[in-house]
């Protein structure tokens, strides 16, 4: 008989070392995936992991791209890290996004064609309060009503998607664009930019602004009495209200700050790598932010980690499906077992085995 | 009468570091009353529980009535005659009392024939009980009347009973008194586990003590003092609290008709409670759990807000204060529910002396927690409180409840509060810990601190308090000093609405 016993405390070894055995158990059931697939396994694990960044012909191309899918999954679950630390599970982090990168975006069109260099920070600046706004709607809510913000903040996505639909085709519309759907290119428009600050590398302001959110979460976490708030309060909510820590305001600076960088990830990328508001600008970074966070164990530190990890899989995915014709759907299973495997192995930073008799205590 | 029932021999349990039951012998004779006393970790609960059947001991042996006993599990235990009521009721509160009885036999009779013989029981013991009642409506006293008749229609050999008084209140601890000695003339034996000492003396005709899981003493508590029963029981001589100053002085809490809606389904709302506490006073509130000790704290504490003039600390009004400016202001308090309400399970000792300490001890200064100076704190409440912990790093949910609660006392001692509300300050604490925490009590008192302790053990209140008031659904009794204060006066005040149902023993 196989029981789980509760260790009295979580386990520091298992914490450290679970990210990569769930990678390594993923590799192992996904190449076992890729054989059945009638694929050669090792190959396509390679190409996953390693050629993004080592391959002599594609890798010119696939690394910066590893900075460019990373910067936002980073920024925006970082964001979502410190809600889910505090129990607020904000599942809108796709809205917020979109709704950074039109109010960015618009506040940038509105100025076109400016050649004030302060126009860039506008358009952060409002990117981010348009993440903002839109995750104080899950948030008022909340406190007022007691409304559940997972089911308000997954809805608004929607909205967000309907609002992009409606801009990219009025409101922002490119007046030179013959009609088609979308606004200007932010790549013809020098001021409000966002291209690659060293070139080759991908790095642009948003990976910069994730890295700052990374140590940012960091001291706060570990150092500041609100990063102590909101751990408390996700550990345990009665002990919290009893220290003092107003669950209301707990709420506002979750929500607000993960909107806030959803948002700025969103203009960072409409003004760079994406160029410009279209219909379907927006291509998941908000649910895959959620994935990362949890790979990253919630921890600033292995969000960073996570977000590479997970941006690798993506450009390696690509690359897979492009040299070895493996399904697209096979890849998202590949990644979907990474979380599954994270998340079957933490068990055992909470329990150990005990293999042996049952005893009733 | 002097037949053996039940006689153990050298049961020994052993859990992974700890040997639970060293080598354990002794007898119970037919229709005894027999106390099993001990500190919390003594090994009581695991010796009971391989007489039910629950846990298998790894040496020695049973036997019950002559023949070899060994229950493989508690049906089993059940079948040979020996039943157990445990501390915490497995009752279906949705259900009545006769589908609960029902519920726990192998094949129950029909409902009707059901509610005769628990009429008939409950006539016979004194143990008034109507079997149609949803038990979500009953008191604790009546809930555990239930498990008792539960059991007792089984017609053991011997019953088993976990430290039963803890729910009652004086009245309803005389009742089941009478039912216990009424069961043993029969001839049913009853180990009666308790660490209450003056109710074993009261009640038991032997008592055996066990101490870090040995057996120290078989004895008849009528011949020991309580004193020398708890000497037995902790191995040494523990201080008994000083007598205390009565010297108080200004009035430092006013609390004037506060009035608190329940919170949620299951709290109790606070109906017009009003007191005041001197400096140097210790104020008793006693009651029987549930009825507003919880909400009573949270009005205190800051973690509920209550109407304007509410309550007034050192002359200022306080009532719309957040927990935090009510500690700056020298209002501090200890939940009774340790874990998850007065500490975080999952973090630190440091963290968890950070969760209250951060303002009035300096801990935090331009928002940045001294982290450094955090574990000088915790380690400062360890030490001075005799915390056992391997280090401050240790998380609060792996201590031992005693521990915990020495940690969550000296935390806010150490901040050296004007007022401090403590609600079970020794809930689930050994006797040795407990005599500390109530000394360390008197003493913040002695230096001119108001003191509020909600308890429900009322030989702690006699003990420290000057003056007593009990809670009843909500309502403060008037206050009355402690020395003017007999049992049966302070059952009538905590009674109030209870049953108080007189047993009628045939």
């Amino acid at each position: 008989m196989i029981r789980l016993e509760r260790r009295p405390q979580p386990s520091r070894l298992w914490t450290a070392i679970t990210p990569l055995l769930a990678v390594l158990l993923t590799m192992i059931v996904g190449g076992l995936m890729f054989a059945l697939l009638g694929k050669p396994p090792l190959e396509a694990i390679r190409i996953i992991f390693w050629d993004p960044l080592f391959h002599p012909q594609f890798a010119a191309y696939s690394r910066p791209q590893l900075l460019v899918k990373a910067g936002p999954l980073i920024l925006i679950a970082i964001g979502l890290s410190l809600g889910f630390r505090a129990g607020i599970w904000n599942i809108g982090a796709e809205g917020q996004y979109i709704m950074g990168a039109i109010c960015g975006a618009g506040m940038g069109l509105a100025f076109y064609p400016t050649t004030n260099p302060l126009i860039f920070p506008a358009m952060v600046i409002a990117g981010a309060l348009g993440g903002w706004a839109w995750a104080m709607i899950p948030a008022v809510l909340k406190v007022r009503f007691g409304t559940n913000e997972i089911l308000v903040s997954l809805m608004l996505v929607y909205v967000a998607e309907a609002l992009l639909a409606s801009v990219s085709q009025k409101l922002l519309r490119n007046p030179e664009g013959m009609g088609f759907p979308g606004s200007r290119n932010f790549q013809q428009y020098p001021a409000a930019h966002n291209g690659e600050l060293l070139p080759g590398t991908g790095m642009h302001w948003g990976v910069l602004a994730a890295f700052m959110a990374v140590i940012f979460a960091h001291v706060l976490l570990t150092r500041h009495i609100q990063g102590f708030n909101i751990r408390l309060t996700g550990e345990a909510p009665r002990a919290a209200r009893f220290s003092g820590v107003s669950p209301a305001r707990i709420i506002f600076l979750c929500l607000g700050f993960g909107g806030a960088l959803a948002g700025a990830a969103g203009l960072f990328e409409v003004s760079g790598p994406a160029g410009q508001i279209t219909i379907d600008f927006n291509s998941g970074y908000g649910f895959t932010a959620i994935i990362v966070a949890f790979l990253g164990r919630l921890n600033p530190i292995g969000i960073l980690l996570a977000g590479l990890l997970m941006a690798l899989t993506y450009i390696g995915g690509e690359l897979a499906q492009l040299m070895l014709g493996l399904p697209g759907a096979s890849i998202q299973l590949f990644q979907g077992m990474l979380l599954f495997f994270l998340l079957a192995t933490d068990v055992f930073t909470n329990f150990r085995i005990r293999i042996g008799k049952t005893e009733v205590a | 009468m002097a037949d053996t029932l039940l006689s153990l021999r050298g049961l020994t349990k052993a859990y992974p570091g700890v040997v639970a039951n060293d080598d354990i012998s002794f007898d119970i004779r037919v229709g005894e009353v027999h106390a099993l006393l001990g500190e919390n970790g003594a090994g009581k609960s695991t010796l009971v529980k391989m007489i039910y059947g629950l846990v298998k001991p790894d040496k020695g042996e049973m036997t019950l009535g002559g023949a070899p006993y060994v229950p493989a599990e508690p049906k089993a235990a059940r079948a040979s005659g020996v039943s157990m009521v445990f501390q915490h009721f497995s009752l279906f509160e949705a259900l009545s009392v006769a589908e609960n009885v029902a519920l726990g036999m192998e094949n129950p009779p029909k409902t009707r024939d059901l509610a005769k013989q628990i009429r008939d029981v409950s006539e016979n013991y004194g143990l008034p009980l109507d079997p149609f009642r949803i038990v979500g409506t009953l008191s604790a006293g009546e809930r555990q009347r239930v498990e008792i008749i539960r059991c007792l229609l089984q017609k053991p050999r011997l019953l088993i009973m976990d430290e039963p008084t803890s729910v009652l209140t004086p009245q309803e601890v005389e009742i089941l008194f009478a039912t216990l000695r009424k069961l043993s003339a029969e001839g049913t034996a009853i180990l009666y586990i308790s660490h209450k000492l003056e109710e074993i003396r009261a009640l038991c005709d032997h008592a055996t003590i066990l101490r870090l899981g040995k057996k120290v003493a078989t004895c008849t508590p009528a011949d020991s003092t309580a004193r020398e029963l708890g000497e037995l029981m902790v191995g040494s001589s523990f201080a008994s609290p000083v007598a205390r100053n009565h010297a108080s002085g200004a009035v430092l809490l006013e609390v004037q008709n506060l009035t608190l809606p329940a919170p949620g389904a299951f709290g109790t709302p606070l109906r017009g409670i009003s007191f005041s506490v001197k400096a140097g006073e210790v104020l008793g509130l006693g009651g029987v759990a549930g009825n507003g000790q919880d909400e009573l704290l949270a009005a205190l504490s800051g973690e509920r807000l209550s109407d304007p003039g509410s309550v007034t600390l050192k002359g200022t009004d306080v009532s719309r204060a957040a927990p935090m400016a009510r500690r700056d202001a020298g209002l501090l308090s200890a939940p009774e529910e340790r874990l998850g309400h007065a500490a975080a399970p999952a973090m630190s000792l440091i963290e968890n002396g950070l969760l209250t300490a951060a303002r009035r001890e300096g801990l935090v200064s331009g928002g940045f927690v001294n982290w450094a100076k955090a574990r000088l704190f915790a380690e400062k409440v360890i030490k001075d409180f005799d915390v056992r912990t391997p280090s401050p790093g240790t998380a609060a949910g792996a201590l031992s409840g005693g521990n915990l609660q020495k940690f969550v006392i000296g935390r806010e001692i150490l901040q050296r509060p004007d007022v401090l509300v403590v609600n079970q300050p020794t809930w689930g604490v050994d006797a040795a810990a407990a005599a500390a925490i109530r000394q360390s009590l008197l003493d913040l008192a002695a230096k001119g601190a108001a003191i509020i302790v909600i308890s429900q053990d009322l030989d702690e209140l006699m003990e420290v308090s000057d003056r007593f008031g009990a809670l009843n659904e909500g309502r403060l009794s008037t206050i009355r000093p402690v020395a003017e204060l007999n049992m049966e006066q302070i059952g009538l005040m905590m009674g109030g609405a209870h049953d108080m149902e007189v047993a009628h023993v045939a």
